[in-house]
């Protein structure tokens, strides 16, 4: 019977040829916007670090007072000054913690010929790789003794190594930052979670993998400046010193917090914290601080971008137009066969029936839809990078799970528009459409 | 008109149809309002002047490697001597931003020393007397910085100039009686004042996205050469050579001082390179938002030729006895008008309606400007001839039936 009525809505759709191809493409058009924009959402408001995203937090101390907060709603400065984060890792409240920030760092190259290049670097402290899961090919990250003492010592990325090193272990071998010899004790495997969760304030959550790591202690006591923001309230004063004591804020700051409990605890330490300082005369307020898991980060910093929610939210209601319209022209087309339905019912076929076939037939408009919805995402997703960004169109991709939905989406919204339709033809009564003839 | 009543007893005998097709033209409505909208919004914004001279406008990008970040004054200096000295580059400076560039200096300014808030928010640009010329910026009042006024500072210890140029924009917002020229200043918590000796017409702060609207003309230039091993090279070159000095100068650099890093992807690019980066997403998102319009105008359209030209053939039968009894070809062309008519009216009032929501929650979701009514209106016009247009093929169809009709069986 299924074939019978494949076959019964394959002719009625070649029938009327014009109706039909317009359902198709007003589906294909309206599936291809909301998919096209969806592959850009997914990228963006993806969890980068699912097993953790729970049990990593930032931690914020508001270092300006009310008068800076009131312009931020009350939040507290997004970065950490070098204060309040030496003293968080003198501290040690977590199970592991870090401070960090992009250094700025070039790599030269040890043969002469080669012009020094840039990597994406960061400062951060040995718990850092353990916290983040980075995965490491050859070597380990540094030891929290190499933090102390500042050792000269580095990991750097795979691609970096293979330029370098042409892939092979470079452990124990040296590398060249702007002018000083690290040794390597590691090389991490590729590493690059999307969002950037890790420093969301200087790369909005997009960036290059991060090719080479540094101790922030060492990073720090070479004066090596930030290739991120600094922010401050007021004047830094004179030279390096004035400012890492100023109240300037530069840094992100991470703690492992794996249990709820444990969350709360350092959330009270937080305020005890604040509260000594407001008593030590460095704050005039009092506590205001924040604990953010990384899923509440990335919310609370709008990794989103504004572009991805609009251009979704704008081809959602395109594609509810394209359903209205669909449901509006299987209206026409199914009435337009009231007589036709009145001989079958008349010949004995149920309303169930009816059903089926209607229902089959606007199923093989919205698979036909589907396909032209497929080819229409393609090309869509190869002009993202109009709208966006090149590190995040990059992450806007075709792949089997946006393909399987494309379809699934064109099918039942097809099909969910035509039950209005379907409905209205099954009530057809035959005795009156014979009748009439 | 004398048809409306007939019209509504027959349209409550096609209840789906017609709201459907309302609905359509009503969502149609309130999303083309909103996308034009942001259209109009995005194009104001890539239209607007930087102040500049973009043609013959280059920028290069560089890091030294291995010096002191306060101590590459020298090294500027011996790249700013090399590029001036290219065949094909008129002037060049060293600059910690520029318009369009993405990342800057920011402060507010004051006029009353003791003041707590300040006047105005105003981004810095810090060069010597060649900043002007290579921007092509005019100076409509005062004069340019002189070369004994320039002061090499640690960009970690900027000192208060004593002189400074303004932004005509910035000077009105300081001294909004027009004679900014010659008065006093103060720079972020600085006790020490500023005198403004030049104001220029008009130049951009480096940002461009919404949140530096509220003072993306206010700017003003220190007479500051930063020694920061990090630095932006602006390079004029005479007409028609930039494609040369695009290749010649970065070589040069090089040549001078081989430890540094000219990034690949954004270190050497002329001004309509860095315009394009800027806007793009704005470009993009109103040429989206234009496709987005177009298709769904068309399938609007589409939409009630189908459900019209479905109406006409169900009611070829009433065309025929109306016509047996004396109407014109015009009348029933008419009839049809008017039908679509009314239900594109209740369309576009309800439309314009959810338009105005769909506006107020981006305004709350997105921090987006609020809809002006001219939006709504000129999109209740387009929607209302787009449905007559629409209407047409299948209206005049059912004008040609012949009364004949009214005596068949369908």
């Amino acid at each position: 019977m299924f074939a019978y009525y494949l076959q019964l809505g394959l002719r009625s759709l070649r029938k009327n040829p014009l109706l039909t191809l317009l359902m198709v493409l007003a589906i294909g058009c309206g599936v291809a916007a909301s998919m096209t924009t969806y592959s850009v959402f997914r990228a963006t408001s993806n969890n980068p670090i699912p097993n953790k995203s729970s049990q990593l937090f930032v931690p914020q101390i508001d270092n300006w007072g009310p008068d800076s907060a009131k312009d931020n709603k009350g939040e507290p400065p997004n970065a950490m000054t070098y204060t309040d984060a030496i003293n968080l890792m003198r501290d040690k409240r977590a199970t592991r913690q870090t401070a960090l920030y992009p250094a700025a760092m070039s790599v030269v190259p040890e043969d002469a010929g080669m012009l020094p290049f840039r990597e994406t670097s960061y400062g951060w402290y040995a718990d850092a790789f353990g916290m983040f899961d980075v995965p490491f090919q050859f070597g380990h990250g540094w030891t929290a003794s190499e933090d102390d003492s500042h050792a000269a010592v580095a990991v750097i990325g795979r691609s970096l190594n293979e330029k370098l090193f042409n892939g092979a272990n470079s452990v124990g071998r040296n590398i060249n930052l702007n002018g000083r010899d690290y040794r390597i004790v590691g090389v991490a495997d590729k590493w690059n979670p999307e969002p950037v969760f890790y420093d969301v304030i200087n790369t909005n959550g997009f960036d290059d993998p991060i090719q080479v790591f540094i101790p922030f202690t060492r990073a720090v006591e070479l004066k090596t400046p930030t290739n991120g923001n600094n922010n401050c309230n007021h004047d830094a004063g004179n030279g390096w010193d004035a400012w890492i004591r100023s109240e300037c804020v530069w840094l992100g700051f991470w703690a492992e917090l794996p249990t709820k409990s444990e969350a709360d605890a350092y959330r009270q330490y937080l305020n005890g914290y604040a509260a000594e300082q407001q008593r030590a005369g460095r704050f005039r307020w009092a506590p205001n601080t924040r604990l953010r898991n990384v899923t509440e980060w990335l919310e609370y910093q709008k990794v989103v971008p504004q572009e991805a929610k609009v251009s979704l939210m704008v081809s959602l209601g395109f594609l509810l137009i394209c359903l209205v319209n669909t449901v509006g022209l299987l209206l026409a087309k199914f009435m337009r066969r009231s007589s036709e339905i009145g001989v079958r019912r008349a010949l004995g076929a149920t309303r169930k029936e009816i059903y089926l076939q209607f229902l089959i037939e606007a199923a093989a408009i919205g698979l036909a839809g589907g396909v032209v919805g497929l080819v229409l995402t393609g090309l869509g997703v190869l002009g993202v990078s109009l709208v966006f960004e090149p590190d995040i169109a990059k992450l806007a991709t075709l792949d089997v799970s946006l393909i399987l939905l494309t379809m699934l989406v064109a099918l039942l919204a097809t099909v969910l528009a035509a039950f209005y339709p379907t409905w209205r033809a099954a009530q057809v009564q035959p005795a009156w459409q014979l009748k009439s003839n | 008109m004398m048809q409306i009543k007939p019209i509504l007893a027959a349209l409550k005998r096609h209840k789906a149809g017609t709201i459907l097709i309302a609905m359509q033209i009503a969502l149609t409505l309130a999303i083309v309002c909103n996308a034009l909208f942001i259209i109009h919004q995005r194009l104001e914004r890539v239209q607007r002047p930087t102040g500049l001279v973009e043609t013959d406008l280059m920028a290069i990008q560089t890091r030294f490697v291995g010096t002191e970040e306060s101590k590459a004054g020298p090294l500027v200096k011996m790249d700013l001597q090399a590029l001036r000295q290219l065949p094909g580059v008129q002037d060049a400076v060293s600059l910690n931003s520029y318009p369009l560039r993405g990342g800057g200096w920011s402060t507010g300014v004051r006029t009353d020393v003791d003041a707590k808030d300040s006047k105005a928010h105003t981004t810095q640009y810090f060069g010597d007397e060649h900043t002007l010329p290579t921007m092509g910026t005019k100076l409509i009042e005062g004069r340019n910085f002189r070369s004994d006024e320039i002061i090499e500072a640690d960009p970690q210890a900027v000192p208060d100039p004593a002189s400074i140029i303004v932004s005509k924009a910035l000077a009105d917002k300081l001294y909004p009686d027009g004679h900014a020229l010659g008065k006093t200043v103060y720079i972020g918590d600085s006790k020490k004042p500023s005198t403004i000796i030049g104001i220029v017409d008009r130049l951009e702060v480096p940002w461009n996205g919404t949140w530096s609207d509220s003072f993306y003309e206010n700017s003003l230039i220190q007479p500051v050469q930063l020694t920061s091993s990090f630095t932006n090279y602006l390079i004029r070159t005479k007409p028609g050579q930039l494609a040369d000095v695009l290749k010649a100068a970065p070589a040069a650099l090089v040549k001078v001082n081989r430890m540094r890093v000219i990034p690949n992807d954004r270190g050497v690019r002329t001004f309509a390179e860095v315009r394009e980066h800027a806007y793009k997403g704005d470009r993009g998102m109103a040429i989206l938002m234009g496709v987005v319009c177009l298709v769904l105008l068309g399938i609007t359209a589409a939409g009630i030729v189908g459900l019209t030209s479905f109406w006409v053939g169900q009611r070829r039968k009433q065309i025929g006895v109306r016509r047996a009894l004396g109407a014109t070809k015009g009348d029933i062309l008419s009839y049809f008008l008017t039908e679509n008519l009314l239900i594109g009216v209740a369309g576009v009032l309800i439309g314009a309606l959810l338009a105005m929501g769909m506006n107020l929650w981006l305004v709350t979701q997105f921090e987006m400007a609020r809809l002006s009514i001219a939006y709504v209106l000129v999109g209740v016009v387009v929607l209302l001839l787009l449905g007559q247009g629409a209407v047409l093929a299948p209206a005049m169809r059912a004008s040609r039936v012949s009364p004949v009709e009214a005596t068949r069986s369908v």
